[in-house]
């Protein structure tokens, strides 16, 4: 079984339709959306959920007002201004800037501050029409994002290798953290999207410096690669320079939005030059995985 | 004033709106922009500030003294995020798992611990004209962004008028830079993406209890704006702006400019935008 994860460094460069196209090209393979903080691979592929599940990670503090003795030993040792003094004097915890890492409970000389397990998201097992897809859905202003992304590729190992499917396809975050660097470990290849603007190309060097550093093979295409030909051959330059495949360049088409407003794989609502090229794309990663 | 601008979805335009904001205002206004997106920094390109002045910042790790240690496990025990094992006779110490808490310096009944830097990226500071900037940028390899978006903001002047461009997403690095704002600007475009991003944004701002407003971004996209509209009419947040889809934006943006180079007559827009934030937060 393989795994290929795309990423892009920069956001709304066009990872989420690559991936449904490649959902919707691949035969026997698996999906997954690792964008647990902002998922939209469900947009394009309208699953139908079969398993739901909790998703409790990390600690909250919780102070016990009635025990708190407003003795203010915790208040200066929180690294991570979560607790606010009260009128009173007593502690107060803002869950929003707490990690959880538990110094007042420790700290608390009369066994005020309770330690919760929060639930923190939700993720399921579905069917679609190209398979089936794990996916999540962390909570609002929610941590442990990569956590979750863990808890998501061990599902989908789980299914590939029980139904015998020989590919995991996997739609990304942005950024290069936690969630990034969760979804890009052990994985076979990491398909980067790019674009030819300052931001994509900028992006796209980080993203991959980080690929290698977790010594993860990369191989990338270049989306909306007409809207600055310059940016393009920059791109290319920078990337043959460093032996990393580009395997296609998508134009700027207004199209590909109209396929995500009608909620369908680029590749199923129209056949057109970027169509044809996002398929050549997909034949040449399916030979470089098999390489 | 301190405006930030997210957007949960990335790729929407918050770059361009902040930076666009920032250079309508920079006349009139004693303007201090934070780019915050500190995994991607981006606003450089589009600001092309000067800098100055480069700091690097560090976590706090633990070392272990080991003449010391006696091997009880309460640094283990402790620590919430097992970025230490005590076994029989050494200590290990995971600095990528650490959260810099302190807990187990503090609690090591030997006193046996102490903290060392752990290098995780730069804060940089200089300015393009009149605004200041600061960026930070996380080294490549690093899981953990909060802590240096923590040190960037100790850096924010709230006497002046500040612009931040927050991270895509929802979590914790949107929550760290959005923290402590007047105002939130939530940047979309009319796509199914676009509008369900938008929907976890809004959840995320009425969460930190931030007043929030929308810009509709490439709002002649697909089939127009109206489904965006008719959410932010039911959740009652105001859209400020609608900036039409045009690829001279987009061919602008990718040679490193702003709306404002190409259509100079969107500085008003972006000057009655400011005012209804203005009016919104006083």
């Amino acid at each position: 079984m393989k795994q290929i994860v795309v990423i892009s460094g920069k956001g709304g460069t066009g990872k989420t339709v690559m991936s449904a196209c490649f959902a919707a090209l691949s035969r026997n393979s698996v999906l997954a959306d690792v964008d647990v903080d902002a998922s939209n691979l469900h947009l394009l592929l309208h699953p139908e959920i079969r398993e739901r599940h909790v998703f409790k990670s990390g600690l909250k503090a919780r102070v016990n007002l009635a025990k708190c003795t407003a003795c203010g030993v915790c208040l200066p040792l929180c690294r991570f201004e979560a607790l606010v003094e009260d009128s009173d004097g007593k502690a107060r915890v803002n869950p929003l800037s707490c990690e959880g890492c538990g110094v007042c409970f420790h700290v608390c000389p009369v066994q005020a501050v309770e330690l919760e397990t929060p639930v923190s998201g939700e993720w399921y097992v579905s069917e679609t029409k190209y398979g089936p897809l794990v996916h999540a859905r962390l909570g609002i202003a929610e941590e442990n994002s990569g956590k979750l992304v863990t808890e998501v590729r061990k599902k989908v190992r789980e299914i590939a290798e029980r139904e015998r499917r020989d590919l995991v396809i996997m739609d990304g975050s942005p950024g290069i953290g936690c969630p990034v660097i969760a979804s890009l470990t052990g994985t076979d290849l990491a398909f980067v999207v790019t674009e030819p603007t300052p931001s994509g190309l900028h992006d796209m060097e980080r993203i991959i410096q980080l690929a290698h550093h977790f010594k993860i093979r990369t191989a990338c295409c270049i989306n909306k690669h007409d809207l600055n030909l310059e940016n393009s051959g920059r791109i290319e330059n920078w990337c043959d320079a460093r032996s990393i495949p580009v395997l296609g360049e998508v134009p700027f088409e207004v199209d590909i939005p109209k396929s995500v407003v009608r909620g369908i794989p680029y590749v199923e609502y129209a056949e057109n030059p970027g169509t044809q090229e996002i398929r050549k794309i997909w034949r040449s990663l399916l030979d470089l995985l098999s390489s | 004033m301190i405006i930030s601008v997210a957007s949960g979805k990335g790729g929407t335009g918050k770059t361009t709106v902040a930076v666009s904001l920032a250079l309508s205002l920079k006349e009139t206004h004693s303007v201090q922009f934070l780019d915050c997106d500190v995994e991607e920094p981006n606003v450089l390109f589009f600001l092309k500030p000067q800098i100055n002045e480069s700091l690097t910042v560090f976590t706090p790790t633990p070392k272990i003294d080991e003449s010391h240690c006696n091997y009880c496990g309460k640094c283990a025990q402790v620590c919430a995020y097992h970025a230490l094992a005590v076994l029989q006779d050494t200590v290990l110490v995971f600095p990528e798992l650490c959260h810099g808490c302190g807990g187990c310096t503090l609690l090591c009944p030997e006193r046996a611990i102490k903290e060392i830097g752990k290098r995780i990226g730069v804060v940089e500071s200089g300015h393009a004209g009149k605004v200041a900037f600061l960026q930070g940028r996380l080294d490549v390899g690093q899981a953990m962004s909060p802590p240096l978006i923590r040190v960037l903001k100790k850096r924010l002047n709230p006497r002046r008028t500040v612009i931040i461009d927050a991270p895509p997403g929802t979590s914790c690095p949107v929550v760290e830079s959005v923290k402590g704002s007047d105002f939130c600007l939530l940047v979309t475009e009319p796509t199914p993406f676009g509008l369900h991003d938008l929907e976890l944004a809004a959840a995320t701002a009425r969460e930190m209890d931030i007043p929030c407003g929308v810009v509709i971004n490439r709002a002649s996209l697909g089939n127009g704006d109206g489904k965006v509209r008719d959410f932010c009419a039911a959740e009652e947040i105001p859209v400020l702006m609608t900036i039409p889809f045009d690829r001279k934006i987009a061919e602008a943006y990718s040679r490193g400019q702003t709306i404002l180079e190409t259509f100079p007559a969107y500085r008003e827009k972006f000057l009655d935008l400011f005012e209804s934030i203005r009016k919104r937060v006083s």
